[in-house]
């Protein structure tokens, strides 16, 4: 074998192990997850085998599915827009800070320690009738009974910000410590005030990194079921628990997997529009 | 059955003339054959099989009482470790073991006839043979009657407790006057807007929404008027709750003030102090729960340690432990002081005063009517 097959081959023999646990843990699970959507749930017993396009059929016309679709969209949406509206300000405090950024990067990376149900979990202790709120407002004679706080939208919006900004921050914290602080400075020599510096300069350099934590909350918020399960409502539902719903509960896993892999193309498309604009390896540098 | 039972077996036949000579010597030697060349990994594989059982149940106070009262001792006595687990709710269970291979889920504390039913119809059940299990003799007919009815030559599990899911409300904003008054319509009284809870069990609502509209939960005629209910119910409520730590949670911290509730639940939030209330409106939702022996299981330690299960100093524990009265029958067997005071105790040994769910007409039901719950619950 010549040295230059041989360099050709090597590569692949490195990527072997990888592509082998992609291929095992992803790929093939998938393909079962697309063979069962096409099968058909029996009203006892075991599912009917065969190609049946009927679950597609209801998961793409039903509008009881594209309302919940739409309202997860919009719930993603939302708590994009909110951490990029927190995150940013903390990104820039930490990029510009001297000294303390490490101590302030790892209390950043704090709430990672805590898993993510008891985290949520916590807000009951904070906003329900003898949650901490309440005890405050009362004891200080603002309220004389508990405010309702809980399980509507807007908490499982605070649950999702609190889980997804530290993603946020650490994307745009990335994309501010590469850009050269002399440029802000330029800015400010040529007469630009630092608020034009920031507006005209940073901002437009940092918009990367922005996107980035917004495509990683967006995609990781569609996708989240336990947060609405948590602090949600009786109606509060993402798509997400309408799949956990139809396996578990409904025991119709052909459904289910028509509608995991629905989630997955809508989420799969709003990737790859990302990709064909901004590239991927933003992304991978936020990660990083 | 183990080995040496059935070479003795094998034997017997031989020397009643059942079995010729060379097939005797052609059977005995296989197994020599098969025994010599199984792997060191095999004997680990069957040395596990018969040291440890897995049993799946629902947590809280329920899995505290069986691990205290049964596991520990049954360890303790047989050598055979019991590893428990808990699952939220029998949907989900079910998900689970179908999802794994045999033999991974052995006994699983399942609620309800209709649970009993989905099993078999999986074809997850197995053959006790209850001679193996003789305090099956302790046990009411008419809990054994309810599986037979399902599967007439043989059973897959043995009837453990019985409880109901009535009405559980905080003493300090409604009285034991009103809740009697008001009975299910409780639950969709306007002037508790916010404070009501409920389960979010498909089966729970429709059978609240049968009372609420007058109907037989078991033969609902208007199914309309039923979902009407459900939609009622859940423009009043605070939270649909999906546990039963939820719901001692949600009632102790006085986030809700009414809501359906598993009787022993509810009887272990008064014994922990708190003022909450049980009523059993009629034709409240009484079930019956069982220890199911799953198909891979091994059959004989199963049949071992649900025996010891049912044996009445266990099953007192376990029960006053849980507050959910035993299988027993309280006519055969002196089941103390505590039991007959839990809710939903039933002193006949006959069960007649409570409601419990049809299998074949709640299972037949199943697929429609859990969808459009769950349309229902998001506002369609």
């Amino acid at each position: 074998m010549s040295v230059e097959a041989r360099e050709k081959r090597q590569p692949w023999i490195l990527l072997s192990p990888a592509l082998g646990a992609v291929t095992l843990l992803l790929l093939v699970p998938l393909l079962f997850i697309v063979v069962y959507s096409f099968w058909l749930r029996s009203a006892v017993g075991p599912d009917t085998v065969g190609f049946h396009l009927d679950n597609w059929q209801r998961a793409l016309t039903d509008p009881f599915y594209r309302y919940i679709l739409f309202n997860t969209l919009k719930i993603a949406a939302i708590t994009t827009f909110f951490c990029a509206l927190l995150g940013y300000p903390a990104a820039y405090f930490i990029t510009r800070s001297s000294g303390n950024k490490l101590i302030l990067l790892l209390l950043l990376m704090l709430p990672f320690w805590i898993s993510y149900i008891i985290r949520t979990m916590s807000w009951i202790n904070i906003l329900g009738s003898s949650g901490a709120l309440n005890s405050l407002l009362m004891s200080m004679g603002i309220t004389s009974s508990p405010v309702q706080m809980l399980y509507n939208e807007a908490t499982v919006i605070l649950g999702l910000v609190h889980f997804l900004l530290p993603f946020m921050v650490l994307n745009i914290y990335v994309s501010l410590d590469g850009i050269d602080t002399n440029l802000e400075d330029a800015a400010t020599s040529l007469g630009a005030t630092r608020w034009q510096a920031f507006l005209q300069v940073t901002l437009p350099l940092s918009l990367p990194g922005l996107a980035a934590g917004g495509l990683l909350c967006f995609v990781l918020g569609a996708g989240t079921y336990i947060t609405p399960l948590i602090l949600g409502g009786p109606r509060d539902a993402m798509f997400a628990n309408l799949v956990f719903e139809a396996i578990i509960t409904q025991l119709n896993w052909p459904m289910g997997s028509a509608l995991s892999l629905l989630l997955l193309i809508v989420l799969g498309a709003l990737v790859a529009i990302y990709n064909r604009f901004l590239g991927m390896s933003q992304l991978t540098k936020g990660l990083s | 059955m183990d080995n040496s039972k059935r070479y003795e077996r094998l034997l017997e036949r031989y020397r009643n003339g059942d079995l010729d000579r060379r097939s005797f010597l052609g059977l005995i030697g296989a197994a020599g054959l098969a025994y010599g060349v199984q792997t060191p990994f095999a004997r680990m594989a069957f040395a596990q099989d018969v040291s440890q059982v897995r049993f799946d149940g629902w947590g809280g106070v329920v899995s505290e009482a069986f691990r205290r009262y049964a596991f520990d001792p049954y360890t303790e006595a047989t050598g055979i470790t019991v590893v428990d687990g808990t699952f939220a709710g029998g949907d989900e269970y079910l998900a689970q073991v179908r999802s794994s291979r045999e033999g991974e889920y052995n006994i699983a504390h399942l609620s309800g006839v209709f649970d009993y039913a989905r099993y078999v119809n999986f074809g997850l059940d197995v053959e006790l043979n209850l001679d193996n299990i003789p305090n099956m003799e302790l046990v009411m007919d008419a809990l054994t009657n309810a599986f037979r009815g399902i599967t007439p030559d043989h059973l897959s599990a043995v009837p453990y407790n019985y409880g109901t899911t009535g009405l559980a409300y905080n003493r300090a904003y409604i009285s034991d006057e009103e809740i009697r008054e008001k009975g299910a319509s409780i639950l969709i009284a306007p002037e508790y807007e916010g404070k009501i809870g409920g389960w979010s069990d498909w089966r729970t609502r429709l059978w609240y929404a049968a009372l609420q509209t007058g109907q037989s939960p078991n033969d609902i005629q208007d199914m309309e008027a039923a979902w009407d209910a459900i939609r009622a119910h859940r423009d009043l409520a605070l939270k649909y709750w999906g546990s039963g730590a939820e719901l001692m949670s949600l009632l102790a911290e006085e986030e809700i003030y009414v809501t359906e509730g598993w009787s022993g639940r509810i009887a272990a939030l008064q014994e922990q102090g708190h003022d909450i209330g049980y009523y059993d409106p009629p034709s409240s939702f009484g079930w019956q729960e069982c220890l199911f022996v799953i198909k891979g299981s091994p059959v004989e330690a199963c049949e071992e340690l649900l025996n010891f299960m049912l044996a009445p100093e266990t099953s007192i524990a376990v029960a006053e432990g849980q507050n959910y009265p035993p299988a027993l029958d309280g006519t055969k067997v002196d089941l103390g002081e505590k039991i007959p005071t839990l809710p939903a105790y039933d002193p006949s040994g006959t069960l007649e005063a409570l409601t419990f769910a049809d299998p074949t007409y709640w299972n037949g039901n199943e697929a429609e009517w859990s969808e459009t719950f769950a349309r229902v619950q998001r506002g369609f």
